[in-house]
């Protein structure tokens, strides 16, 4: 489990350009939970998630990792590092080695393991993103976008860590490409019955499709957190704060105001379809 | 620690040294270095001090800032005057043996370190504060003006200042950048802080890869918005603001030369 305690972080303390980027955040994100971060640029998300693995110390508070104090020594930052991965945005761009496999083996030999227990790692892995083993001897910079990307991922799946937090993971691909990044979460979701998923998105589509809890960021501070059918169903909420409901939620308020008579928290399209052919009197299913 | 370095950084203001004619500025700075190399006596290196700390105070930029961006050079002057003090020949003040080397410091050694500390120290101070004080835009102006004369010899000025230009003002991003893969990687459990030197070269090879790929990236990125706005070096092309030679820039070359001046006296007949 991953726990903020009255977390406070400020950019360039003491100096004239002072920023209070977080302001006493209170989290609990439970083992196994798959979890969206949503709010508008400079809300402070990415500020968040890299104090999750000690990248960013807090001005103030604590996080817990399964109860210990992740900034309490140097061994706690390192263990930390292991335990809770972090996918940056655009992760393709560091992209480094010669070739595919030794990117992916880059995490675990940092980690110093056997190179068996190495090389099944980044099997797993590519596995995992699906990512052919036909590549692992070719540059990382020949493959495409999408499979660029998949490869960066695999390169943090690798270390196996117990929680996996992406900073907007599906920014700047296509739809194809969006779709099977978001069904890769949802597999290491269904696979790993206690990994802790993190996701930052700008995309309430993608949230809606994937995220079974999300947390609601505005101006530093936690605005809401819940279920993705509560939080959607609070539409006015997310408007103040300029964010919006899934195209499909806005759908059916529509409808409902046309005298449709449906609920308020539907936020999948097959939700939807359901609701509407209940509605007309059918039987329900696309 | 990338996020201090202060060189290609400019900070607005309306300081009598913001207004000045950057060919001017550019001239100034230029000559200023020169004498710094040139000058050997304590009261040049005095009178040195006087008006660099008189441009500081004049420009108005904190002086804060000024120290934050020297602190990454702190090396590169502990180097050269250990290197200075135990290298020069002379006069013994002090000596040790190291086996079956010596290591002696000089009288001439230790002056020597001085100098070149306090050499290096004012050329950072003073080419920082033509950047500092000056925006790109000002600052390609002012190069091309300064080598408009070698057109004649079909230097491309216009182009060279450009290009300077450019690189100048990616410093800033480049450094911004390279701390954004340096989290990223100590994400992926890499290590830049501990270790020996050859282990930490090592280590910087997944920073120096990916923020050479993101720089030819940008240059084609922005070599390509460049053409789409139709961009075309060269001949004739106006400026918005053009720069003048006013009153504030003859006030400006009234005291530098006076400056200059003082200088020769000091170094010639005291």
């Amino acid at each position: 489990m991953i726990k903020t305690e009255n977390l406070c972080y400020t950019y360039q303390a003491g100096t004239p350009f002072e920023r209070c980027a977080l302001r006493d955040v209170n989290l609990e994100i439970p083992d196994g939970s798959l979890t969206a971060i949503i709010g508008h640029t400079g809300s402070g998300k990415s500020t968040l998630i890299q104090h999750f693995n000690a990248l960013i110390k807090p001005t103030s508070g604590r996080i817990l990792i399964d109860g210990t104090d992740i900034n309490a020594d140097a061994a706690n930052v390192k263990l930390a590092r292991r335990t809770v991965g972090l996918v940056f945005q655009y992760p393709e761009h560091q992209l480094f080695e010669e070739t595919v496999y030794r990117d992916i083996a880059f995490g675990p030999r940092n980690m110093g393991l056997f190179e068996e227990e190495t090389d099944r790692r980044v099997r797993d892995a590519a596995a995992l993103v699906g990512l052919d083993e036909k590549y692992f001897n070719r540059s990382p910079f020949e493959l495409s976008g999408g499979q660029k990307r998949r490869a960066a991922i695999a390169g943090v799946l690798a270390m196996k860590p117990k929680a996996l937090i992406l900073d907007e993971p599906t920014a700047g691909l296509d739809p194809k490409g969006r779709d099977d990044i978001l069904s890769i979460i949802k597999r290491l979701h269904e696979q790993y019955s206690d990994m802790i998923i993190i996701f930052v998105s700008h995309s309430m589509e993608d949230v809606a499709k994937t995220a079974e809890n999300v947390i609601v960021m505005n101006d530093g501070r936690v605005e809401a957190e819940g279920s993705a059918e509560r939080i959607f169903s609070q539409g006015e909420n997310l408007r103040k704060i300029g964010l919006d409901v899934p195209q499909i939620t806005m759908l059916t308020d529509a409808l409902r105001k046309a005298g449709f008579t449906l609920p308020d928290n539907i936020y999948t399209v097959s939700g939807a379809a359901d609701a509407i052919a209940r509605f007309l009197g059918g039987g329900g299913g696309v | 620690m990338f996020k201090d370095i202060i060189i290609g950084k400019y900070v607005p203001g309306d300081s009598p040294l913001h207004r000045l004619n950057p060919t001017v500025k550019l001239i100034f700075t230029i000559l200023y270095v020169a004498a710094l190399f040139m000058a050997d006596s304590p009261i040049s290196y005095m009178i040195f001090s006087l008006y660099t700390l008189t441009l500081i105070l004049v420009s108005g930029v904190p002086i804060k800032v000024i120290l934050k961006g020297i602190r990454p050079m702190l090396w590169i002057f502990i180097f050269t005057a250990v290197l200075n003090v135990f290298m020069t020949p002379g006069e013994e003040l002090w000596s040790v043996a190291v086996f079956s080397f010596s290591l002696k410091i000089t009288k001439e050694g230790v002056t020597a370190g001085a100098v070149m500390t306090i050499r290096l120290l004012y050329l950072i101070i003073g080419t920082s504060l033509l950047t500092l004080t000056t925006s790109p835009l000002q600052l390609t102006d002012g190069i091309e003006k300064l080598l408009s004369p070698l057109n004649k010899i079909k230097v491309p000025s216009h182009e060279i200042a450009m290009m300077m230009t450019i690189a100048i003002r990616f410093i800033p991003t480049l450094a911004e950048e390279t701390d954004k893969l340096m989290k990223a990687q100590t994400a992926r459990g890499a290590d830049f802080e501990t270790g020996n030197i050859i282990k930490r070269a090592k280590a910087m090879l997944p920073l120096l890869i990916p923020l050479l790929i993101s720089a030819f990236r940008r240059a084609d990125e922005l070599a390509e918005a460049m053409e789409a706005r139709c961009y075309t070096g060269g001949k004739k092309r106006t400026r918005m603001k053009e720069s003048r030679f006013t009153g504030l820039d003859g006030a400006a070359c009234v005291i530098f030369f006076l400056a200059c001046a003082l200088l020769a006296a000091a170094e010639y007949w005291i």
